[in-house]
């Protein structure tokens, strides 16, 4: 029989088993809507902003690892997804975006509500389809959701002119897909794997570091195996909470820019540097010149193109960090070489001298409300056990410092490309696939404002999210450069004339609490965990100046951090 | 790399996004209508042209890429070199011309259009070789490159 193109594109996503969708309608996409109106099986969830449709879509997928999916119109559709695209581009998240186009016939003559799409999003997806036939589009939908969830994952923009979601054409949905131009390698080559092996147990001062493609691959409980066979120390990127218990005494905490003092000076002074699913970020290696000087490197990344992109490494070994990981396990199990006991010991040592700079102690006797105290009370009343997404800033750090995650694909956060505004909106997407779980979007008075509106859709679908708000009253992380670099020069990082957000929160349907008394902080968020129901707004009136440390500046190498 | 509308534009996009040098490209369809075959010169550290090769392995529309200077291979680029050609210059272009394998294939009372095919480098030789205020108009196709052999980009 044949079917329309929107109805195509609805039964496509069926096929692939997507059951809620993130959108905002137009003009463009208005047979689509009609399609989706027509039938139960995939929720439509109405954004309020194209921009929150792709975080929502981003979250869902960080919090499953299956693809997101968003809908938008053409035109300013489009352009206002863009940021959400090169959000789950820069950390390499699945996701599925269908934007409408005007007619084809229309195309390149500056038609209403026209752009160059797929111009547009080039430089921020993995990939991108125009579609011109119908008898195309079935095919085109199974390429894309293959592309994005294969190999390094990534953004797949599909644009869907007008006229081609009303034409009509016979539905097959392929069952496989093939692509001659198209293979991710999977495998990772047994020579090298020998050779990092064998150079892993010749380390005396060895380190795990692993990053957002051990959360991605799933390869989770693998890289917690072969960290606690071998006893080696580990530190996770940003990206990469999660990936190992923060609980364990093997892990050091984060590292980079604001990660422990015991994992940047157990990165700079270690022999042996195992990097897993990770990518050399400026903000993890500090000077590149300085980063880690005595270290040979190993490192196992699915993207050919990040290994020796930033640092040159000495066993470079492409393939699925799960896949080489459990062939690690298997040849050290039927090795009989085990690790240097001695050196490791001397080393542990040297780590928990480290460790005794407690380098994440704070002021708790100052009367002010402290945002690391929040974090540590979020912590404890959702027992480690949450959904943590976080905008951008100064509470992005915190978050990531204090709340320890002991399981991958709860920490949600825009790493890469650092985007304000992405907490709320990727809360919905955690809830709307979690919907039993707590989740909370921690976030500052300057991000929340970048996608308040939301507030309108969690009414809507009756999301519980808990907004745990910093309110410094500041853009906190630009207040913190400017103190440190700019002389105290605050220019346009003072937040005046903010809504009060109790209020606030209370017109769109909401609970909203104020807390500036360090006393009542573990009793509200008692309080605010118990409103099972409903969303709660919590304006946490926090210590105006305080900074985020440990800290390395730029040009500064990882041995040379500012502690507090 | 497959023969789609945008394919060429996720090649020039990559190399000005990530700051690569583009000293020439010429693209056209191959023996399978489905496919082109590009030929990129640029330049740059061993580092950069391994990422250059590794981010253009990445582009999904790539199916193929081998880098030609790895290994015995044959350059070949067209231009056509317009002069202004009067008095004893009409002669001396002529014998340039024939040095240089070309051949004039378009002449009026004052100029010569010179067609010559050659690598990149022979090319410029020949330039240089012609006074510069001499030149009305050049115009260059970019290199096309092929391994040497029976080695191709299929096997």
């Amino acid at each position: 029989m044949e079917l329309t193109g929107a109805e195509i594109l609805v039964r496509s996503l069926k096929e692939e088993g997507v059951k809620h969708l993130f959108g905002y309608p137009g003009g463009a996409v208005l047979h689509i809507y009609d399609a989706l109106y027509q039938q139960e099986d995939i929720k439509h969830v109405l954004v309020r902003h194209e921009q929150a449709a792709t975080h929502a879509a981003d979250g869902y997928a960080r919090s499953t690892g299956k693809a997101g999916v968003a809908l938008v119109t053409s035109g300013p559709g489009a352009t206002n997804a863009v940021t959400g695209i090169a959000t789950a581009f820069m950390d390499s998240i699945p996701m599925v975006v269908i934007t409408g186009q005007v007619f084809t016939n229309m195309i390149g003559n500056d038609a209403f509500q026209e752009v160059d799409s797929i111009g547009i999003t080039r430089p921020c997806v993995k990939h991108n389809f125009l579609v011109k036939d119908v008898a195309d589009l079935a095919e085109t939908i199974k390429k894309a959701f293959y592309i994005a969830t294969t190999g390094r994952p990534g953004p797949v923009v599909i644009d869907l002119p007008k006229d081609v979601t009303a034409a009509k054409a016979e539905f097959n949905y392929p069952k496989e897909i093939s692509m001659r131009s198209y293979s991710p390698v999977v495998e990772g080559h047994m020579g090298q794997i020998k050779r990092a092996v064998t150079m892993m147990l010749s380390a005396q001062r060895p380190i795990f570091y692993t990053g957002g493609g051990v959360v991605l691959g799933r390869g989770a409980a693998e890289l917690t195996e072969l960290v606690q066979q071998l006893n080696y120390p580990v530190t996770n990127t940003l990206m990469g909470l999660g990936a190992y218990p923060a609980t364990d005494k093997q892990f050091l905490g984060m590292l980079g820019m604001h990660g422990t003092y015991e994992a940047n000076m157990t990165m700079h002074h270690c022999d042996v540097l195992i990097a897993i699913g990770a990518r050399f970020d400026d903000r993890v290696t500090g000077n590149i010149e300085k980063f880690c000087p005595h270290a040979k490197i190993i490192h196992v990344d699915i993207d050919p193109s990040s290994i020796s992109k930033n640092v040159k490494v000495d066993v470079p070994i492409v393939g699925s960090v799960t896949n080489v990981l459990q062939e690690m396990i298997a040849m050290l199990k039927e090795g009989d070489k085990k690790p240097d006991e001695q050196a490791l010991g001397e080393w542990w040592k040297q780590i928990t001298e480290w460790r005794g700079a407690d380098c994440l102690k704070y002021d708790t006797e100052s009367g002010k409300v402290k945002p690391q105290q929040v974090v540590e009370a979020l912590y404890r009343e959702t027992n480690g056990d949450a959904y943590v997404t976080s905008d951008v800033g100064q509470h992005q750090m915190w978050a990531a410092q204090y709340y320890k995650f002991d399981k991958p694909y709860r920490w949600i956060n825009s790493g890469g490309l650092g985007t304000m505004g992405f907490g709320l909106p990727a809360a919905m997407g955690v809830q709307f696939a979690h919907p039993d779980a707590t989740v909370a979007c921690v976030t500052g008075e300057g991000s929340i404002q970048m996608c308040i509106q939301e507030l309108s859709t969690c009414l809507q679908y009756g999301l519980p999210i808990k907004i745990v708000a910093l309110n410094n009253r500041y853009l906190g992380m630009v207040r913190q450069w400017q103190e440190f670099f700019y002389d105290g020069r605050y220019a346009m990082s003072y937040m005046d004339a903010l809504p009060d957000f109790v209020k606030l929160a209370e017109s769109y349907g909401h609970v909203g609490m104020r807390i500036d008394n360090p006393a009542d902080v573990d009793g509200a968020m008692e309080e605010a965990m118990k409103l099972k129901d409903r969303l709660v707004f919590m304006d946490f009136v926090t210590d105006s100046e305080e900074n985020v440390y440990p800290m390395i500046p730029a040009g500064a190498g990882l041995n040379e951090m500012i502690l507090v | 790399m497959e023969n789609e509308t945008g394919a060429l534009s996720r090649v020039a996009g990559l190399f000005s996004a990530r700051g690569y040098n583009i000293e020439s490209l010429t693209v056209a369809p191959t023996e399978d209508p489905s496919l082109s075959r590009m030929t990129v010169v640029t330049s740059g550290s061993e580092e950069i042209i391994e990422q250059i090769t590794k981010q253009l392995n990445k582009l999904i529309d790539v199916v193929k890429l081998v880098n030609l200077s790895e290994d015995e291979h044959i350059e070949r680029e067209m231009a056509l070199i317009k002069v202004k050609a009067v008095g004893e210059a009409r002669e001396e272009y002529k014998r340039l011309a024939d040095i240089f394998n070309g051949r004039i294939i378009d002449v009026t009372e004052a100029s010569y259009t010179i067609e010559l095919t050659d690598s990149g480098d022979k090319i410029v030789e020949f330039i240089a070789a012609i006074n510069a205020d001499q030149i009305i108009e050049i115009v260059r196709s970019g290199v096309s490159g092929i391994a040497r052999g029976e080695k191709s980009l299929h096997a």
